[in-house]
């Protein structure tokens, strides 16, 4: 992890002038984001204003208006059903709400995508569900239904489920929503753990500011259904961009954003 | 003027954007019934689940049609002084019409709500869009076993109710009313042919296509419904819509089909 750096390597998912509307209501209007090859890129803006629907256009799920989605150099509205496919078996998603089958053992669950899409036997399926699980603590709730489970070990059996073919690249879509800070520190640290083992490259759609920083190498802003800016952390809390600083703002805090208030804050310490 | 026809014009199109996608589906997972890896036990599942579970359904509304058949047969018949004819006159109502008609509704009754509902759920939940991302095919992992199993499980029940119909039938005709038993049976070997047995086939075969299809569609498709949208409600309009339009389309297409075969 490189944070703040500018991108070396290159694009894996390039958004090039993005246009989307429902019914009469223009929700993306010509977004240009690119995604850097093991970064993690954080997507934050108001509710309604299309961060999900921006996702799902990554991922081949919703077919933009005007605009090209280019994923490692390909455009996945024009490729063949088949390389989508391949495309796709790149891909890992943790949905908004996890999107677990509910008729289904979460041992199942987790087990689907190498059972649909490899040609493993079942012993080798059962060693590696069992370590994924392992690894996000959750030995013993193989054969629990997801609605036995809590909010947070429902996110957990979700990115296990996600991570199950080696993904180079994995979608967060508000993976902390409904979560108390224990349980949101919990999931970060796992993804954090795992995506050091795997080097995988994430794309977060986040309520989480400022928490989700720390884990971000880019951020950026959706408003008015454009991109207003993709930048590092550090930069992006310092903008002077007017809606990057009314973000700011709004989600952090005065502190953060006002150099007049900090210097009267300090005046105010030292006398 | 204008509204009038802005309004005939809004409800073409969407009539046909309706009937194009009904099409894509029915097409995509016809398609995918034959797209690798074939899984049977997935199918199986289905089976039982249309078929094993609509079994007492079906022998209690199938002895009961008979029953009912045997009775207003009898009166009908006795009128006339033709009670010799009891035997094919249940035996053909069965076989052609009522078999495979009521056997389609009780299992759209049954079984095409809970297709419709559970698909629709999964597409509420983002679990439809968790399998495409998994780029695992929901209409081959979810659809083509379920038509498959409709295809297969209807002609079954068509015939189990059939044969229960038939006894019904002869409970009364012969049980209740005495009519003699090897006229009831001597008239049915006469009349019924296989021209009328190919016909409930036919019949009951199409009406497990159409009725897992329609089901299935209205689930899938849930979020570009008007009565759908989202949320529980959402599910239960559509579930409705299901349930009524496969039980309107089993109807119009039994008429279709008889008139074709006839």
């Amino acid at each position: 992890m490189n944070k703040g750096a500018k991108p070396a390597s290159e694009a894996i998912i390039r958004l090039i002038g993005i246009e989307k509307s429902f019914g009469d209501q223009q929700v993306l209007n010509g977004v240009d984001l690119e995604v850097p090859e093991g970064t993690t890129t954080i997507i934050v803006g108001a509710s309604g204003q299309g961060k999900s629907v921006m996702v799902k256009h990554m991922l081949g799920l919703i077919k933009p208006d005007k605009g090209q989605v280019l994923v490692y150099g390909e455009d996945i509205n024009k490729v063949k059903s088949r390389r989508l496919k391949e495309i796709r078996t790149t891909f890992g998603v943790l949905f908004q709400n996890v999107a677990l089958f509910d008729s289904m053992t979460v041992y199942d669950n987790v087990a689907l995508p190498l059972r649909e899409r490899t040609r493993l036997d079942e012993k080798t399926i059962r060693d590696r569900v069992t370590d994924k699980l392992a690894l996000m603590d959750m030995k013993d709730a193989g054969e629990k239904y997801p609605a036995q489970l809590s909010g947070g070990m429902r996110k957990r059996a979700g990115l296990a489920r996600a991570l199950m073919l080696d993904p180079k690249v994995i979608f967060f879509d508000e993976p902390t929503t409904g979560l108390d800070v224990n349980k949101s520190n919990e999931l970060y640290r796992l993804f954090f753990e795992t995506q050091q083992q795997l080097g995988y490259s994430a794309v977060f759609v986040s309520h989480d500011v400022p928490k989700i920083f720390k884990l971000a190498d880019y951020v950026a802003l959706i408003s008015e259904g454009v991109i207003q800016g993709c930048l590092p952390p550090e930069e992006f809390q310092l903008s002077e961009q007017p809606k990057i600083r009314a973000f700011v703002r709004e989600t952090m805090g005065a502190l953060y954003y006002s150099e007049l208030e900090e210097r009267g804050l300090y005046e105010e310490v030292q006398s | 003027m204008t509204l009038l026809f802005e309004k005939i014009g809004r409800e073409t199109l969407w009539f046909l954007e309706t009937a194009g996608r009904m099409g894509v589906f029915l097409v995509r997972s016809l398609y995918s019934i034959f797209k690798p890896p074939f899984k049977i036990t997935p199918v199986f599942r289905q089976i039982q689940f249309i078929g094993a579970r609509s079994v007492f359904v079906i022998l209690f509304t199938g002895a009961f049609t008979g029953m009912v058949l045997g009775l207003q047969g009898y009166y009908t018949l006795n009128k006339f002084g033709s009670i010799g004819f009891l035997g094919s006159a249940v035996a053909l109502s069965l076989i052609r019409e009522l078999g495979p008609v009521l056997t389609a509704l009780m299992v759209i009754g049954r079984a095409g709500s809970a297709i419709c509902a559970e698909i629709g759920i999964m597409r509420n939940s983002e679990q439809i869009d968790a399998l495409e991302c998994m780029a695992i095919d929901p209409y081959r992992y979810l659809m083509a076993p379920k038509l498959l199993a409709g295809i297969i499980v209807l002609p079954l029940l068509t015939a189990i109710f059939d044969v229960i119909g038939i006894l019904g039938g002869w409970a009364v005709g012969v049980g209740l009313f005495g009519v003699n038993e090897g006229a009831y049976f001597q008239g049915m070997y006469a009349s019924v042919g296989w021209t009328d047995i190919r016909m409930g086939l036919a019949k009951s075969l199409i009406f497990g296509l159409l009725l897992v299809w329609i089901a299935a569609a209205k689930g899938y498709w849930l979020h570009l419904e008007r009565s759908g949208g989202f949320g529980a409600e959402g599910v239960s309009r559509v579930t409705t819509d299901a349930v009524v339009m496969s039980s309107v389309s089993v109807l119009v297409w039994d008429y279709l089909i008889s008139a074709m075969l006839l």
